[in-house]
């Protein structure tokens, strides 16, 4: 079996799990079908060899849905009841079609399937970071001298992301207030 | 569907049976060593400071859930853990910073490429070079402080939520 049919049958197989988790009633089933989308992501970046971001995608998952499950659900409602919203599913549909628009424009620019950009133009940053990467950070992984070193400024936005989402998750979600309630402050 | 148990209060504080206390109490030291296994060879082998860290939050989450918060929340109370969450972003920022100093750029890998004769016999003298455990520079170091900071705002993400239901638990009662 080819690489390709192996990621056309994960797909389907996310894109049913995802079907599922969104026309399921019961939350706890559709939390449970979004692990199977994680799976499925697991999976295909694993055979797509790029374990990095597996190993990501599967422990984030499993955080994920151990945080959705105690933390979340058993203090909201089980069952939801409620008719789904004709506007908001317009827009989403719509949002959806433009989104798909742009992509089937621009899946021909891309080339082949398994042959990135890097290897067909010689400029591409990429090239650069494989053919040099050992010599200029000394990383034996390259994704590491990737994102540490060549790209260390996106990581830092990332951590920057994290740490004031914490920051705001924590002051808003503390039990106790930092300073007493006074006068001016109402 | 809808007959799921309501599990009472003490069952967050107290944990889960003995069964699964056991197997935490077994399993929890492995956890934790993969994570920092991950961490540490993330210059090497796939893995690296974000996974590695989410890991070793891992083990403390699940020692929340089997031994209920009160016993992990001695291990890692909220307060360190929102200084170490703050120690890890400021390393990462450090580690940036003294590369604008020593190697001119911004998040210049100052370690692996050293601009400094100092820096230079010192490394010569560890013995850097690549595929080694001591090599790449910075990056092990990032490495560390991504994991440090990951780990410890999961953490407190967690706890904070699951803090949130009991309180409202115990004041419908």
């Amino acid at each position: 079996m080819s690489i390709e049919t192996l990621s056309i049958i994960l797909l389907l197989f996310i894109i049913v799990g995802a079907l599922i988790a969104i026309e399921t009633p019961d939350l706890l089933s559709a939390v449970i079908c979004l692990g199977t989308i994680d799976i499925g992501f697991t999976i295909l970046f694993l055979f797509l060899k790029a374990p990095d971001i597996a190993i990501t995608q599967m422990v984030v998952e499993v955080v994920c849905l151990v945080i959705l499950i105690r933390a979340t659900i058993r203090r909201d409602k089980a069952v939801v009841t409620g008719e789904r919203q004709f506007f908001g599913l317009m827009v989403t549909l719509a949002v959806i079609a433009v989104l798909a628009l742009f992509t089937l424009r621009a899946v021909p620019f891309l080339g082949e399937f398994g042959a990135p950009v890097f290897t067909r133009v010689e400029s591409a940053p990429a090239a650069r970071y494989l053919s040099d990467g050992v010599k200029d950070t000394g990383a034996a992984n390259a994704v590491a001298a990737v994102i540490l070193d060549y790209r260390g400024y996106d990581t830092l936005g990332e951590a920057t992301i994290l740490f004031a989402s914490v920051v705001g998750a924590v002051a808003l979600l503390r039990r106790k207030p930092r300073k007493e309630v006074q006068e001016a402050d109402l | 569907m809808n007959n799921q148990p309501q599990q009472p209060v003490q069952e967050m504080t107290a944990g889960m049976s003995i069964v699964v206390q056991t197997v935490t109490r077994w399993v929890k030291s492995f956890i934790f060593l993969f994570g920092l296994y991950i961490v540490c060879f993330g210059h090497l082998t796939p893995g690296g400071g974000f996974s590695g860290g989410v890991i070793l939050c891992c083990a403390f989450i699940l020692m929340m859930l089997a031994f209920g918060r009160e016993r992990a929340l001695r291990r890692l109370p909220l307060g360190r853990a929102g200084v170490l969450d703050s120690v890890g972003a400021l390393a990462f920022l450090v580690i940036a910073v003294v590369g604008l100093f020593i190697g001119g750029v911004f998040f210049a890998n100052w370690l692996a490429v050293p601009a400094a004769a100092a820096l230079q016999r010192l490394c010569a003298a560890i013995g850097v070079e690549p595929f080694h455990l001591l090599s790449a520079g910075t990056i092990p170091l990032c490495n560390l402080a991504i994991a440090l900071k990951v780990c410890t705002s999961l953490f407190l993400v967690f706890a904070v939520l699951a803090m949130l239901r009991v309180e409202q638990q115990e004041q419908e009662e």
